[in-house]
């Protein structure tokens, strides 16, 4: 493994998948990783910048076996406001990329629909 | 029709900003905002975040960011058209430009400086399938009118401030308000959670907790929507009107069909000059616009309306003598109501 690099995998909302370089020394989250790679559209994505405050980054975590960060109140109050809400939904930006994260697997959430 | 120099379209940070240094060059500004406020996304999603990329704020509350800006742009009379969403735009012979609003409102001037951010806040929809065919037929993600649910059962969903207090409101008003939400614990304010436990008890509000309404019935309009609670299963309950409160997101929305050049959903300018669009008189600035190296900063949406008000001064003034910048320390700021803030005279006396 190259140093402070780890793989991820990214379930985009299409369906495919990516596996990518993620850096663990930048304070990079997973929200800003997606939008790194471009793997969601701008402005579907991380339309808070990233305080746990719109949902717009949930995904499934799809790689059980690996110890994520405990879930703070506020993200458990907005992904309580959220729509697709499953057992193994997390907010992208609340997740960040360290060592221990290798071989990360998620999956994005549906995009939230909005009345005209 | 709404008649002014630089038409604003998004009441935000850059938007407010905009008015203030348009006004240094005695052009006047009218805002038009989709929210009911001015503020954009600082008063609809992070009022009370801190902010401390402001140059000269070591922090500061997004809310009072905004409040500042309202009271630094006051003397120039800025004017209004809230909770209206700009919806078209039409080149008149003149060059000038008319947009309208959602509400059919219109508004006439020879610039239109675009300062929408991430687009216009709209509800979000629970992803229930049969919704959009409920939607004004007992469906309603706003409520703009109580009134409109009088001797009526509604049933609200949403576990935030706005299910909250307008399910207290409502008590007056309906004939049976049911609270539904997806927890047992309620993120909003404790005064109002606290409000609403007293009216449970008084058996004023029907609080479903730890469910979700998941199906909507009724021939041409809402008569009964299925709830499903975690545990017990689902149930049928009779209402008039299902009011979801999930909060607003925003979306680009009409602006994007304008004709102007979009990229990844922002509109494309020109950073080496005014930050044009490809409409000459149209303009982009703050996060809703983009070019190579750009940054969603506030700070920098603030610089982006300094460099365009003195574009657009051109277009209003097509045969003015060239602007000269002036220093506010200098000048001073002289309101459009002749009233005049500068520095105090030095008082000098003899020895």
């Amino acid at each position: 493994m190259e140093e402070n690099t780890i793989k991820v995998t990214i379930i985009d909302r299409a369906g495919e998948t990516h596996n990518v370089d993620a850096p663990t020394d930048m304070n990079m989250n997973v929200m800003e990783l997606v939008r790194v790679y471009e793997l969601a559209p701008e402005g579907t994505i991380g339309i808070c910048g990233g305080m746990a405050m719109c949902a717009s980054c949930q995904c499934y975590i799809e790689s059980p076996e690996l110890e994520l960060p405990e879930m703070s109140l506020e993200e458990e109050d907005m992904l309580d406001q959220a729509f697709h809400v499953k057992d193994n939904s997390r907010l992208g930006c609340q997740i960040y990329l360290k060592d221990e994260l290798d071989g990360l697997i998620i999956e994005l959430a549906p995009e939230s629909e909005i009345s005209e | 029709m709404i008649k002014t120099d630089i038409l604003i379209i998004g009441a935000g940070p850059v938007g407010l900003f905009t008015v203030f240094e348009a006004g240094l060059l005695k052009l006047r500004c009218h805002l038009i905002d989709a929210l009911p406020i001015p503020g954009g996304q600082l008063a609809e999603i992070y009022p009370k975040k801190p902010i401390y990329d402001i140059p000269g704020y070591p922090s500061v509350l997004a809310g009072d960011l905004v409040k500042n800006l309202e009271e630094q742009i006051a003397p120039f009379e800025p004017t209004y058209t809230l909770g209206e969403r700009a919806e078209t735009i039409e080149k008149l012979e003149d060059g000038s430009f008319v947009v309208t609003t959602s509400k059919g409102t219109k508004h006439n001037a020879p610039v239109v400086a675009i300062a929408g951010g991430l687009g216009s806040f709209e509800p979000r929809k629970p992803p229930i399938k049969e919704i959009v065919d409920y939607e004004d037929k007992g469906v309603e993600y706003i409520i703009r009118e109580p009134n409109f649910y009088k001797d009526k059962k509604i049933i609200i969903a949403g576990g935030g401030d706005s299910a909250l207090d307008w399910s207290i409101f409502l008590t007056d008003i309906a004939k049976e308000v049911t609270l539904v939400h997806r927890r047992t614990e309620f993120r909003g304010a404790l005064d109002s959670v606290e409000k609403v436990k007293e009216l449970v008890k008084k058996g004023k509000i029907k609080l479903l907790t730890e469910s979700e309404v998941i199906e909507i019935h009724g021939k041409d309009k809402v008569e009964s929507v299925t709830v499903k609670n975690s545990t017990e299963g689902n149930k049928i309950v009779e209402v008039d009107h299902f009011i979801p409160l999930f909060g607003l997101s925003p979306k680009l929305g009409p602006i994007a069909n304008w004709g102007l050049n979009i990229e990844k959903n922002a509109i494309v300018v020109n950073n080496a000059t005014d930050y044009s669009t490809n409409i000459p008189g149209i303009y982009a600035i703050g996060d809703v616009n983009t070019y190579t190296g750009k940054l969603k900063l506030i700070l920098c949406g603030f610089h982006e309306a300094t460099i365009m008000v003195q574009s657009a001064y051109k277009l209003v003034n097509p045969d003015a003598k060239k602007l000269v910048m002036k220093y506010t320390t200098v000048s001073g700021v002289t309101g459009f109501d002749g009233v005049k803030k500068e520095q105090k005279k030095a008082v000098t006396t003899k020895i």
